[in-house]
């Protein structure tokens, strides 16, 4: 389990993330959503150790994330950052290996191999394999990115704005195989979604912020309503009920 | 991707060619005479070489950039100003009777723990931007040198001279004394850099997907600091400071590499400074008889190479 307690960040007085104690499950998919600024990304970084914390703390499996040995918490939580920028000249397979880095310190084992070419096979990577990943499409590099996390096989895996840039095709099929990760392997999924039907069909939990502090909480069927997803937006909306999966619609 | 291998082999046979060359070319005879001599120079030559390359490529990496270098940020004006520092604090009589080992090991343990601490402040979690740090260098650098000349100028004329003839080791006149020691701790400094290389490796995806895959950040720059400290002491106190080299080297080995594997990148840019070093040092004393000049050439050919990557860089 991941249990923050009162975690708090703040910018030049500004409070982004503002006491939130949260817990999120052993297996499953947890979605979070929220506007732009709502504190999404501030969170999923700290829980992760990537950010520093100006008051609180997070437990990953007991182990507090910040004062453990950092690669006890690699081998145990990985994260997709939301920036896929990168400089180095460095090709899709070697992306790849280095989420082995934490298990295997630079010399790739047999599992390793397997693993690096399982997740290359995952987010249909296999043609760009040695590529360089500075010369691949956005959507083809953040695939690159998801492939590095799914080859770290951590237990938690959070992923900010993991369809960024993705068609509609691998947008599904990103989102099919988080749910497999789930339930096959029973690892526990945490990801931030703009896309709020997604977060209606594929998680078992969504998390909603705003202003820093977490507003909503609950299964789809108790966050996808229109009063609920308007107090989070301040926008309109209405839902439908689709073949049993709650779809909203905000166009107009 | 080429073959590392390949590329590391022909520039091993290339710089043992320049050595040959630079041992035998005009001897005339006077074997047991230069010959020694020679070999002490090929020796310092390749120690200074490779202590300018691996600590240049190391402080590239921590860094994330292709243009900055330790010199570039002041650490040889930091170790030529903490060496000064040491003769004026403890006078020049107690310091003309510190054993000039000892001597080089105060300076390099003051530079380890000054250029640690300084470095781990002005790079803070690694996101400081290109010009940021140039800016701090430039005027770190400059701060550092008039501290040492405002300690020159206070100092009495003879203390200077001793200090100024220790210091300000060149190609021609290589401070062979201290020679055994540097080639320890430059093994020392290369052991480590070897072993830090899987480190420097994810660190090249920068300091937050470093610190996601378990690197303890702090903790590792440190080290790495450490190390480029040590590889400065080495450098500087062998042959003085100078600007330039790395810099090319450095950026010629990625053009060559083509990788961000830092087993090869060390290897091949520490090859390519001794080659340089060695051949560039042959050609200039014993063909032209020039002496001299080789960290003049140098830091003129590595100088508009600077001035062009950041005439590219600020285009980006
Ligand atoms: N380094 C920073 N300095 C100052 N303010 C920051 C910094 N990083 C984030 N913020 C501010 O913190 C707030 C929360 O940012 P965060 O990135 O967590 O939002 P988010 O919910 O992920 O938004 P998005 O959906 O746009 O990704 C924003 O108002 C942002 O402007
Ligand atoms: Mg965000």
């Amino acid at each position: 389990m991941i249990t923050t307690s009162d975690l708090t960040k703040t910018y030049d007085k500004t409070v982004v993330v503002d006491n939130v104690s949260v817990s999120l499950p052993d297996a499953g998919v947890t979605s979070v959503i929220g506007a732009n600024g709502a504190g999404k990304s501030t969170l999923l970084s700290m829980i992760s150790r990537i950010l520093d914390a100006d008051a609180g703390s997070v437990a990953v499996d007991g182990l507090d994330v910040f004062n453990a040995p950092s690669r006890e918490i690699a081998k145990r939580l990985s994260i997709l950052r939301q920036e896929t920028h990168m400089t180095a000249r460095i090709t899709v397979r070697e992306v790849v290996e280095f989420g082995r880095y934490p298990h295997s310190r630079g010399r790739l084992t047999e599992e390793c191999v397997q693993k690096v070419d399982e997740a290359i096979a995952y987010c249909d990577l296999g043609e760009f394999e040695q590529r360089g990943i500075h010369e691949l499409s956005g959507g083809q590099r953040q695939r690159a990115f998801i492939a590095m996390v799914l080859a770290q096989d951590t237990r938690y895996v959070l992923l900010d704005e993991p369809l960024n840039n993705l068609d509609m095709p691998h947008a599904t099929g990103v989102m099919k195989l988080l749910r497999r990760l789930a339930d096959d392997h029973g690892k526990s999924i945490v990801l931030v979604l703009h896309d709020i039907n997604y977060a209606s069909v594929y998680s078992d939990r969504i998390v909603a912020m705003k202003d820093g502090v977490i507003t909503a909480d609950g299964a789809p069927e108790s966050v996808m309503n229109a009063d609920t997803l308007e107090r989070i937006y301040d926008m309109r909306f209405s839902v439908i009920d689709l073949d049993g999966d709650k779809i909203a619609a905000y166009f107009r | 991707m080429r073959r590392p291998s390949v590329l590391i082999g022909a520039l091993s046979l290339l710089a043992i060619g320049a050595a040959a060359l630079f041992l035998t070319w005009g001897v005339d005879g006077h074997w047991d005479f230069a010959l020694p001599r020679r070999a002490q120079q090929v020796a310092a030559l390749v120690v200074v070489g490779t202590a300018i390359a691996v600590s240049t490529v190391i402080f590239q990496t921590i860094t994330r950039n292709r243009i900055l270098t330790p010199s570039i940020m002041g650490f040889d004006a930091l170790y030529v100003l903490l060496a000064t520092s040491v003769v004026f604090f403890l006078g020049s009589a107690t310091a003309a009777a510190i054993p000039p080992l000892t001597m080089f090991l105060i300076r390099a343990a003051l530079l380890m723990v000054a250029a640690t601490l300084l470095f781990r402040a002005v790079l803070g979690n690694g996101k400081r931007g290109l010009y940021t740090l140039v800016l701090v260098g430039v005027i770190a650098g400059t701060f550092f040198s008039s501290l040492t000349s405002f300690m020159f100028r206070v100092m009495d004329p003879n203390e200077y001279d001793a200090l100024l003839s220790d210091l300000f080791a060149s190609f021609n006149a290589i401070d062979t004394t201290l020679l055994g020691i540097a080639t320890v701790l430059l093994a020392v400094g290369i052991g480590a850099a070897y072993w830090l290389g899987p480190q420097l490796d994810v660190l090249t995806l920068g300091r937050d997907r470093a610190v996601a895959l378990g690197i303890n950040y702090q903790r590792t720059l440190t080290k790495l600091l450490l190390v480029i400290a040590l590889l400065v002491s080495v450098s500087t106190a062998l042959v003085g400071p100078i600007s330039f080299l790395g810099l090319l080297v450095a950026n010629l080995a990625y053009q060559l590499t083509r990788t961000y594997r830092h087993a090869v990148n060390l290897t091949v840019a520490a090859l390519l400074a001794v080659l340089a070093l060695i051949a560039g040092q042959a050609l200039l004393q014993h063909v032209l008889h020039f002496n001299g000049t080789l960290s003049a050439i140098i830091n003129l050919v590595g100088g508009v190479y600077f001035i062009l990557l950041l005439v590219k860089e600020s285009k980006k």
